[in-house]
């Protein structure tokens, strides 16, 4: 199943963010279908449309190892089914 | 991309700074087809039916709130009202029902389990009297059954009797309780207009309107709404303050509202409601008072307290119905003294008293919520003040109800400290000259003409 998912990382900017978190991706199979980066009242953020594929690599799995990578670099890493952001944000 | 970085951000800080979370998903069981005259047989269909269709609802709610990022606090179950069943058996003592609802939460891995309940708005039969007999026992020897006793409705009026005796039970439960802080009764609500697909507990039952499973959804956000309102000028006017509260409310109530469709898909179960309520949490920030002290009032229960609230709640449920067309549930903002730190302050400075929580009752969901008071109340007291929140529920045609503490050994000045959720409850003062006479009368107060509304 190609589930749509919003990558978002906060925290202080730094060498290797993109890097580390676009390894995690690709070795899950999922695909990167769009990347912003900004900085919003003070706080570094990046946030990626992409999509999983669930019968690769589940939800689970890939939170798992973001969740390394945020721990390594000190920023925080969230990965949600993109439906929860439409839901709220559009009507 | 469709969705901004900013409302990306929005999102993530509404969770992380502002306690957005799911309060409940709540999911309704029928029991009656549990229903035979063998206490013992009927308590075993009961543990064995509990835990086989609600086998997977933490499991479901866990994966939800991983992979959509939005914390489920809770989740709990309701039942049919015991009442019901305890009405076939062929014997008073109905424990043993209590003791397998306990049992079965246990197993499935939740907290509480609601529906020890009855409906005697209009008389009192068998199996509501078994029923309320033994609430303050089913509610020392175990910890996660909820009880809830309907006693009003607009369409019965007030039943007396069963307020007096439920004051009589209020009391019983707080004094066999007392070594806990009298909780039992914190898991004791008396309603009037009790609903049938309520999520929040203690109150929560599954009515016999409803299907056989269903999953209904508690949202909260007093967090969220405190923040946007905070951020607002304080020169904005009320028009500006209930828009930007409605909006917020909108969004909250997505939220749910996603929560409840899948939970119910993954579930296989029917999605029932979204309660758009406003549930604080004792975290700081996270209370209806610092909602209404943002609004302008100095201190929550000073005057101008029932309009802030009155504006609060209805913005919270216009914002909400667009965001959901399966509005339902007790929708309203909800002020719990215990459970609420801005609430807490408010009492202890003075400024919110019993007498302003009834007024506040009128304009929101269910009023006298988790209240402290002193342990030698009279029943007869007790009985006034759950008649008083009856009255406005009655005649106004809305639910309230009445959670009241009696803090045995102790009096006001004193505080009931219950931690997590419960936070803690200070002893409240009450009024002196109660309507003991009225109350001992008995009867019903009958149901109230509906037209020449003033």
């Amino acid at each position: 199943m190609q589930t749509p998912a919003i990558l978002s990382v906060l925290g202080e900017d730094r060498v290797g963010i993109v890097a580390a978190v676009s390894k995690a991706l690709a070795e899950a199979h999922a695909n990167i279908e769009d990347i912003r980066q900004s900085i919003i009242g003070g706080i570094f953020s990046m946030t990626m449309l992409v999509t999983v594929d669930e019968e690769t690599s589940t939800f689970d799995s890939i939170q798992t190892s973001l969740a390394g990578i945020a721990e390594e670099l000190g920023v925080q890493i969230t990965l949600q089914r993109e439906d929860v952001f439409r839901y709220m944000h559009r009507i | 991309m469709h969705i901004s970085p900013e409302e990306i951000v929005e999102t993530l800080l509404m969770v992380t700074q502002q306690n957005l979370d799911i309060r409940t998903v709540t999911l309704g069981l029928s029991l009656d087809a549990c229903a035979g005259n063998d206490v013992k047989r009927v308590a075993e269909r009961i543990y064995d039916t509990v835990c086989s269709r609600a086998e997977h609802l933490v499991s479901v709610t866990q994966a939800i709130e991983r992979e959509y990022g939005i914390p489920i606090i809770n989740r709990r179950v309701a039942v049919t009202p015991i009442a019901q069943l305890a009405a076939v058996c062929d014997t008073d003592d109905i424990i043993p029902l209590a003791l397998a609802l306990d049992r079965a939460a246990a197993q499935i891995g939740i907290d509480f389990i609601g529906g020890y309940s009855a409906l005697v708005h209009k008389g009192t039969g068998l199996g509501d009297r078994r029923l309320i007999d033994s609430i303050p026992e089913a509610l020392n020897i175990t910890s996660r059954v909820c009880s809830s006793v309907n006693v009003a409705s607009t369409r019965a009026g007030i039943n007396m009797d069963a307020v007096l005796r439920m004051a009589h039970i209020v009391r019983e439960t707080a004094e066999l309780t007392a070594d806990r802080d009298s909780f039992g009764c914190g898991k004791l609500v008396v309603f009037c207009n009790m609903v049938e697909d309520n999520p929040f507990m203690a109150g929560a039952v599954h009515g016999s309107g409803e299907a056989d499973a269903v999953i209904n959804v508690g949202i909260s956000g007093p967090g969220v709404v405190r923040a946007v309102v905070a951020a607002l000028p304080t020169d904005a006017d009320l028009t500006e303050v209930a828009e930007a509260i409605k909006a917020t409310a909108f969004k909250i109530t997505r939220a749910g509202e996603l929560v409840a469709r899948e939970a119910a898909r993954r579930l296989g179960v029917d999605m029932g409601i979204v309660d758009l309520s406003l549930a604080p949490t004792p975290a700081q920030g996270d209370s209806v008072a610092a909602i209404i002290e943002a609004m302008g009032v100095k201190r929550c229960g000073g005057p101008g307290t029932t309009t802030a609230l009155a504006l609060l709640n209805d913005a919270v449920k216009k914002g909400g119905a667009m965001g959901t067309s399966s509005t339902g549930g007790l929708s309203g903002a909800f002020i719990p003294v215990s459970e609420d730190a801005g609430m807490i302050r408010a009492v202890r400075d003075g400024a919110l008293t019993l007498e302003k929580l009834e007024a506040m009752t009128a304009v929101c969901s269910v009023g006298l919520d988790m209240i402290a008071i002193p342990g030698d109340t009279p029943a007869e007291t007790i009985a006034a003040i759950i008649s008083d929140a009856c009255a406005i529920g009655v005649i106004n045609s809305k639910t309230t109800a009445a959670r009241l503490i009696p803090a045995i050994g102790k009096t006001v000045g004193d505080t009931l400290e219950y931690g997590g959720l419960w936070g803690s409850a200070p002893v409240m003062a009450v009024n002196q000259w109660a309507g003991t006479g009225l109350v001992r009368r008995g009867g019903r107060v009958p149901a109230p003409l509906s037209s020449l509304r003033n």
